[in-house]
């Protein structure tokens, strides 16, 4: 039935990448938030496969809490963040530097 | 022409397929699982590419969206039913409103300035630590096998009688019954967090601007102050 688990997880994978790289080439806080997200949605879509492929349902457990953590991540992230713009009006990260000394 | 020749061809070559109704559907199911596995790829990856190059943040958020969208599509192929409905509700539903409520109301939607550059080597070095990240994976993925090991540890996945949501439940309320009582204590903490970091903290009088200090007890309070000082 259906397609390989082999494809789900070179699309994972590229997935994962692509979040990697935007972590590391964007400058704004907020889209760099985003490409986590990106990297969450390749783990999940992983443990999704393995579970079909192992035939196990624990995969599926797992991605329930990682949603949940995810959420949680976001929420205070993002409280954060608002904190940090209310302090000062920067939007990218390299302007963060209070503790360079 | 030849086009036309060569779909008469296979039209006739797979008369017989056709004329058994079991193996055309198994065909149509086998057919349908690729086209809805390639709808969700060129979503997903659409969507990735969309986040990391698109200048505007609300775009990138709205880009988000759609490899969210992608990744439920995925889901709801591989059987994961409720996973999908949770993908929809939690991160287009949530996740993705609270991204556009910080981007509008803190006006961050302006563009990235490059005038600063900390580290100039670092989005080619990026670029090609992902790169190589990305072939090491794939090469790993090509000479070892993707899963060993026992099947079904933890339950099967399709059991009879049962289905997604039923397993799925099962497995979370008795066997990982401990990690669901913990993601509740996080949930509660994280909300908590949340509101204390944005909480405008009032500031006493001695602090503020005479402008503020005016405004907030009225001028004719205000001039009294003034006379007892």
């Amino acid at each position: 039935m259906g397609v390989p688990g082999a494809w789900y997880l070179t699309l994972a994978a590229v997935l994962f990448g692509v979040g990697a790289v935007g972590l590391l080439i964007r400058r704004n806080v907020l889209i760099m938030f985003m490409c986590v997200e990106l990297m969450l949605n390749a783990a999940n879509l992983s443990f999704v496969t393995f579970a079909r492929m192992l035939n196990d349902i624990a995969g599926q457990s797992t991605v329930f809490f990682v949603l949940v953590v995810a959420a949680a991540e976001v929420v205070v992230g993002l409280g954060i963040i608002v904190s940090i713009f209310r302090r000062r009006a920067a939007a990218t990260a390299d302007d963060l530097h209070s503790l360079k000394g | 022409m030849i086009p036309a020749a060569l779909l008469v061809h296979s039209v006739l070559a797979n008369a017989h397929v056709l004329a058994n109704p079991a193996v055309s559907a198994r065909q149509l199911g086998h057919a349908s699982a690729w086209a809805v596995f390639a709808v969700g790829a060129v979503f997903i990856l659409g969507g990735a590419f969309g986040v990391i190059l698109t200048r505007n943040p609300v775009h990138a958020a709205l880009m988000l969206v759609l490899t969210l969208f992608g990744v439920a599509i995925e889901f709801v192929d591989e059987q994961s039913d409720f996973l999908a409905a949770v993908q929809i509700i939690v991160y287009a539903g949530a996740v993705i409103i609270l991204f556009l409520f910080v981007i509008m109301f803190l006006g961050v939607d302006r563009k990235e300035t490059s005038a600063r550059e900390p580290f100039r080597a670092q989005r080619p070095v990026a670029i090609v630590l992902g790169v190589v990240t990305l072939i090491e994976i794939l090469v790993v993925s090509r000479t070892a096998d993707w899963t060993s090991g026992a099947m079904s540890v933890s339950g099967a996945l399709h059991q009879a009688g049962a289905d997604n949501i039923q397993n799925l439940g099962q497995s979370v309320y008795t066997r990982y019954l401990l990690p669901f009582e913990m993601t509740a204590a996080l949930l509660v903490i994280a909300v908590v967090a949340t509101v204390v970091l944005a909480r405008q903290r009032d500031r006493v009088a001695a602090e503020m601007t005479r402008e503020e200090q005016t405004e907030l007890l009225g001028p004719e309070e205000m001039a009294e102050h003034e006379v007892r000082s």
